[in-house]
């Protein structure tokens, strides 16, 4: 029992790395960015690079990793998605444009790493020792990112939810009209978040490569269950995203070891519809109003 | 007078060796190959299939072409992305010999991939050699589609193999009764799932932890903590890639070592070996080699200088076998005219000389002898089941992981 539940925590730590990003973007930028995942692959291919080439650790490659993801991705926003926000009539046209536009950077960003690293596969072994909770051995490397995973978490919501900075993010995220009658740049604040969404995205890639093999296509995989999650916890909530990632990795997990591995995917879909048919809104989200 | 004449014929000579030399480049043989370079299996081609065709296409072209009847003619090579795509598969097919008027074309990589595309291939008339295409279908592929040949071997023979290791084992009684059984959840996975899990049984074997997975999983703690619980004496999982990694790592993380632990695709790849070090001793894998044939390490070390990247010890070496065959059979008919150089791969007399040891297409257009079976010993992914091939290892017992 113990196991399915660590097992589980660990695994929703993860997905937590996956989609917290995409929550910021999204949120706060209004950005649904499908380029998300190869983000999170670029993060790893960097963790890896720096780790084969000069035995650098991967958390130790943080401190890199995730300003110049925020640098590239600040870039891409004021240059390549200010437009969009400028010209669109209305969220619900903001969000077609932005789905067309950073599914096409996708396949620029899957283009640019078989470029750079070739096609091939991606993993290397660190921290791969076992660590025994209750009984059980589980992957030191794992424990470590969903450690990680908590602190970026963690203050994350402190900085939304305690400082100037979050509130005006936070006011962005609830409706940009009215945070600019306050005073709030919101071309800067949705920067701001689309750039930061992306540095802890790279990160979450990072600390995944220590046990995920990577290859540049695999982004997409990454994509498609941070959307899930973060539809499951709410928009622009990033409380609402965690609870939904770890739901879905202790869920997982259960389903994998109880029932059946086969049934996994069911079982996140089954979770995901629960979610859309009772509230709509996401578990965190708040009623149109 | 004297000095004009000798200019002359100096001319002339240049002229002729210039026309000459440009009769030589002027022939070429167009090869065209479309297989992943991105989707789910790039990773997979990256290691197995590109760096083969090329290193092919780069030593015939070193060594002068292809004989043909009238002098030799290079290989120009035009390749394509069929992004693990079955449809792209089939539309890069259909470019190839419409767009770009190849002569010859490369299977495309992985089982799935080549049956998607085996309709096209036929309808154009294209020899289709496969070499990275696993199926226990060779008769009824071979009926439907005679261009359609098979040198990486048949799935059956792969799960009997593996039975058969596991059989010989416990009479030698290093192991019990008691087996995992695990797969990917898609065409591959179940197939060898559905042989091994008959085979073993029939054997006597009892299967005491079944389960399958999605394509794509990683996290596989659940499942190495099923299989553990189930104590079994032997491990098997009908893997891809990802998952071959996982399911290693996630042994070693929760110390699940059963004397037998046998991972499927990509256990034979380099970088197995590069992950997991010495800790990859033991364990088994579909495929190998014999690593003691010089054939074999001519290949890996070609392989090594053109690409930077050594060849797996399995598909690499059948890849780039496919094209040696269609090779041998172009300068046997010293023709690129695609229906006789087809005549003459079908006619089932014809021996080829490859890095895998002489091949010969039995009357379902398979070959019967390939690698069933491999073991990583001592930093080399060794051959240790083989239908009809030489230089067969002994197994070892898997002892542990530390």
């Amino acid at each position: 029992m113990f196991f399915i539940l660590i097992t589980g925590l660990l695994l929703g730590g993860t997905y937590a790395l996956i989609a917290m990003g995409l929550n910021l973007q999204y949120g706060v930028a209004r950005i649904m960015n499908l380029a998300n995942g190869e983000m999170l692959v670029a993060g790893g291919f960097a963790a890896f690079w720096v780790y084969t080439a000069g035995q650098v650790s991967p958390i130790a490659a943080l401190l890199v990793v995730a300003p110049v993801a925020f640098g590239v991705n600040w870039l891409i926003y004021t240059l390549m998605l200010r437009p969009l926000v400028r010209r669109a009539k209305s969220r619900g046209a903001l969000e077609v444009d932005s789905i067309l536009a950073t599914f096409g950077l996708s396949f620029v960003f899957v283009g640019v790493m078989s470029w750079l690293f070739g096609g091939g596969y991606f993993n290397y072994s660190y921290l791969a020792q076992r660590v025994d909770i209750f009984g059980s051995s589980y992957g030191q490397n794992r424990v470590v990112a969903f450690s990680i995973a908590s602190l970026i978490a963690a203050g994350l919501w402190i900085w939304l939810s305690y400082t100037r900075a979050g509130l005006r993010m936070r006011a962005v995220a609830v409706d940009p009209d009215s945070a600019r009658l306050v005073g709030i740049d919101v071309p800067a604040v949705s920067a701001l978040a689309f750039g930061l969404g992306a540095a802890v995205t790279a990160s979450g890639g990072a600390l995944i490569s220590m046990f995920f093999t990577l290859d540049a296509s695999v982004g997409i995989l990454f994509t498609m269950k941070a959307l899930i999650i973060v539809i499951m916890g709410g928009v622009g909530d990033i409380r609402g995203t965690i609870v939904a990632a770890l739901i879905l990795g202790i869920a997982e997990t259960f389903v994998a070891r109880v029932i059946d591995p086969g049934l996994t995917l069911a079982a996140a879909y089954v979770l995901f519809l629960g979610v859309l048919l009772f509230r709509p809104q996401g578990l965190f989200g708040k009623k149109p109003t | 007078m004297k000095r004009r004449t000798v200019m002359m014929s100096m001319a002339t000579a240049a002229l002729l060796a210039l026309g000459a030399a440009s009769a030589q480049a002027q022939d070429v043989i167009r090869l065209g190959a479309a297989a992943p370079k991105t989707g789910p299996l790039a990773g997979g081609a990256d290691v197995t299939h590109w760096p083969a065709v090329r290193l092919w296409v780069h030593q015939t072209n070193e060594a002068g072409g292809l004989q043909l009847a009238d002098g030799p003619a290079l290989i120009e090579l035009i390749e394509y992305d069929d992004q693990t795509n079955p449809q792209q598969a089939i539309q890069a097919a259909q470019r190839m010999a419409t767009q770009d008027r190849v002569d010859f074309m490369v299977a495309p990589y992985s089982t799935g991939l080549n049956l998607a595309a085996a309709p096209i291939f036929s309808q154009l008339g294209y020899p289709q050699i496969t070499g990275s295409n696993v199926t226990n279908q060779q008769p009824e592929l071979s009926a439907q589609f005679p261009g359609m040949f098979f040198v990486l071997g048949r799935t059956g023979g792969m799960a009997e193999d593996t039975a058969q290791v596991l059989v010989d084992l416990r009479t030698a009684g290093d192991i019990g009764d008691r087996v995992a059984l695990v797969n990917v959840a898609d065409a591959f996975g179940i197939e060898m799932a559905g042989i091994s899990r008959a085979v073993l049984e029939e054997n006597g074997f009892e299967i005491v932890y079944q389960t399958s997975y999605p394509l794509g999983t990683q996290d596989i703690a659940p499942i190495i903590d099923g299989a553990r619980a189930a104590e079994p004496d032997a491990f098997i999982a009908w893997s891809y890639p990802g998952d071959t990694f996982a399911l290693t790592d996630q042994a070693i993380v929760q110390n699940f070592a059963p004397k037998v632990f046998f991972t499927a695709v990509a256990t034979a790849f380099p970088s197995y070996a590069g992950r997991f070090g010495a800790q990859a001793e033991g364990v088994m894998g579909m495929g190998g080699v014999n690593p003691d044939d010089p054939a074999f390490q001519a290949f890996a070390e070609a392989h090594m200088d053109l690409t930077g990247q050594g060849p797996d010890f399995w598909a690499s070496a059948s890849t780039y076998a496919t094209l040696e065959i269609l090779g041998q059979a172009i300068e046997a008919t010293g023709s690129k005219d695609r229906a006789v150089v087809m005549a003459y791969l079908q006619d089932h007399a014809n021996i080829y000389d490859t890095v895998l040891g002489p091949i010969q297409f039995d009357e379902t257009n398979n070959n019967e002898r390939y690698w069933t079976v491999g073991q990583w010993q001592d930093g080399v992914f060794r051959g240790v089941a083989a239908r009809g091939r030489d230089g067969v290892s002994d197994i070892i017992l898997k002892d542990g992981w530390d």
